[in-house]
């Protein structure tokens, strides 16, 4: 390296670089440098050394410890809470592990939640709000970006700036319109519409959409018009095949936004035959004792753990889309 | 004019059937508009009508069935008289700082070092992710069992280290912060993968530059990590605070506003008036639209900042 001081610290920092060629190119394959990038805060050669090392699978060792017990040992003290009895649970000290599992709660709490409605309400929510969303948004974004209409900015900066008030505050109001839709006088209360139209009207997944749809460049599609394609034909057969990646994005955000919302679902689908799962567990957890309760829980959560392990990628891919350019 | 600009273009490469660019443009407008109808109408009936029919209620009153009737101010009287109005306020403000403390400080904090691990990254990810995948009610309805002050994990646990045990939601000290922790615990994992990703994005330079000059490692992180995701940090800041001013279903599933309103958020209080305490609507909306002006307000700051940034 350069021409250092005295201090041990920096010392050994050239001791370290006096082997220069490997560099951590070892560790580059299993540790999972996935991400592509190669230089962080601590440079490899400050772990190289026999402190940083030292301080790094102490600190690794640490983390992975707090992080466990921090977020799944909740979840795992939810499983293990179902399957104890009642005088178990309120056992002081309390049992790690259940004294005699019982299978039979989450058979009591389907019954007693009445699960499978709720499930079954819940999943079609979800998935008529996928479509309609998907079919609307995309339409929207894709005339906003390559038919570029009159007015089409001012439009687009009104979805946006529907992005700074969040949805509880207008919760009131939507709640006036549900009830009686302006001009139409359609009433909506337990409809699944009430939750259908309010998703469709996202600004950002249209703006995740549009971003997307603005990177495609325009000479394909003018191509395809100049050979007389019809502009639904050009969106439906060059932009959307294309697009896969945003639109995984967008569907993913709709389904677990309608499976994890609470407050609109409370307010709009009163009736227990409609209800979603997370209000319909919210209505009957007075009634039931502490292990239904978390039986119930376990059985709400399954859906959504599963869809995380199936599109983790898609998820995470998501999240970071729209704040970082945003 | 637009076809005097057109003529040479048109001269140097005719086209078999050239339709007026005039009829193009109606026709290419008509087409998109036809694209357009289905969200400008979800978003016209759903997200801006909503807007101003706010604005509206809250100078009226109504229940509903009758024609509304216009009541000037009385609705924004009714909510200021209220003696929950100050304490949902300061609730809500103490909510908004602790949440910030927790859920801006601590995710950053966790990102930079996440980001500095070689191996298990993908579990750690998964797992700090884990929670913001389940339902808010789940997470909810757990830790409320947690709070018992009897069986309860979090009481279980103090007193098998030996410590006092605690009220949790059943004191005014610690109703609040125990719905922070909640809250945090909900939301932690979405932070931390946003402030992941703009950490990956800084360029190992400018550290290697930063070593060189001799700076420790607080200082790589002062000098470098924490100007590199400045505007992430400034955005995050202004989601986090009007994610936090709606808190909801913590205070409406663990404490019902209490013990004595000392968990009542503007939300919740809200809430109360239009669907609790016999439909007042009008005073719901006034609420909800000081809470939308203050909500604006930091959104303009926000904006403000991040110009200045760029």
């Amino acid at each position: 390296m350069v021409n250092t001081t005295t201090r041990p610290e920096e010392a050994t920092k050239t001791g370290a670089a006096a082997r220069p060629a490997r560099r951590g190119d070892r560790k580059k394959r299993r540790g999972g440098w996935a991400d592509g990038h190669s230089r962080t805060i601590v440079s490899p050669l400050e772990l190289r050394s026999r402190w940083g090392r030292k301080i790094y699978w102490t600190l690794l060792t640490a983390i992975v410890i707090v992080f466990t017990l921090v977020f799944v040992f909740p979840l795992y003290w939810m499983v293990t809470g179902a399957m104890k009895t009642g005088e178990e649970i309120a056992q002081m000290p309390p049992t790690l592990f259940p004294k005699s599992p019982d299978f039979g709660v989450f058979a009591d709490a389907w019954e007693l939640f009445d699960i499978g409605t709720l499930l079954r309400n819940t999943v079609f929510y979800a998935v008529g709000a996928w479509l309609f969303a998907l079919a609307v948004d995309v339409s929207a974004a894709y005339a906003l970006s390559k038919l570029r209409p009159m007015l089409g900015n001012v439009i687009m900066a009104g979805m946006l700036a529907t992005l700074m008030i969040p949805p509880i505050v207008v919760m009131i109001p939507a709640y006036i319109t549900v009830t009686d839709v302006p001009i139409l006088g359609w009433h909506l209360l337990n409809s699944p519409w009430a939750i259908w139209f309010p998703v469709a009207a996202n600004g950002f997944n249209i703006f995740l959409l549009k971003r997307f749809f603005d990177s495609i460049p325009d000479e394909i599609l003018e191509a395809a018009e100049i050979d007389g394609v019809p502009p639904w034909r050009v969106l439906v057969s060059i932009v959307l095949p294309i697009s896969r990646p945003i639109l995984g994005v967008v569907s993913i955000f709709t389904v677990v936004l309608v499976f994890k919302d609470f407050v609109w679902p409370l307010l709009v689908l009163p009736d227990s035959e409609k209800m979603t799962i997370s209000v319909g567990l919210s209505q009957t957890a007075g009634a039931v004792t502490q292990n239904q309760i978390m039986a119930g829980l376990v059985i709400a959560s399954v859906p959504m753990i599963i869809v995380f392990f199936f599109f983790q990628r898609s998820i995470m891919a998501g999240l970071t889309a729209g704040s970082l350019k945003g | 004019m637009e076809t005097l600009t057109m003529e040479p273009k048109r001269q140097l490469a005719p086209r078999r059937r050239p339709p007026s660019k005039r009829r193009r443009a109606v026709r290419r407008n008509l087409t998109a508009y036809g694209f357009l109808c289905a969200a400008l109408f979800c978003f016209a009936m759903f997200a801006w009508w909503p807007i101003i029919r706010e604005v509206v209620l809250s100078f009226q009153q109504t229940n509903l069935v009758d024609p509304p009737t216009w009541v000037g101010l009385d609705n924004f009287r009714t909510v200021v008289d209220d003696p929950a109005f100050g304490q949902a306020w300061r609730n809500t403000l103490a909510f908004t700082l602790l949440a910030l403390l927790c859920g801006y400080v601590v995710p950053f904090a966790v990102a930079i070092v996440l980001n500095e691990l070689r191996h298990a990254r993908g579990y750690l990810r998964f797992v700090v992710y884990l929670p913001v995948m389940l339902p808010p009610i789940v997470s909810v309805l757990l830790f409320r069992w947690f709070y018992d002050p009897g069986p309860g994990l979090f009481n279980q646990v103090l007193d098998f280290v030996g410590l006092p045990t605690l009220a949790w939601l059943d004191s005014t000290d610690t109703a609040l912060i125990s719905l922070v922790i909640v809250a945090t615990w909900m939301n932690l994992g979405s932070g931390v993968l946003i402030y992941l990703a703009a950490l990956q994005n800084i360029p190992g330079d400018l550290y290697e530059a930063a070593e060189l000059d001799g700076a420790g490692i607080l200082k790589r992180i002062r000098h470098v990590t924490i100007p590199q995701t400045r505007l992430i940090l400034l955005l995050m800041l202004m989601l986090q605070i009007v994610a936090t001013m709606q808190v909801f279903i913590e205070p409406y599933m663990l404490t019902g506003g209490g013990p004595e309103n000392a968990t009542v958020t503007v939300a919740y209080l809200m809430y109360q008036y239009a669907f609790v305490y016999g439909g007042n609507y009008g005073a719901g909306s006034a609420l909800g639209l000081m809470l939308m002006v203050v909500l604006l307000a930091v959104a303009a700051v926000q904006l403000r900042l991040t110009r200045e940034e760029k």
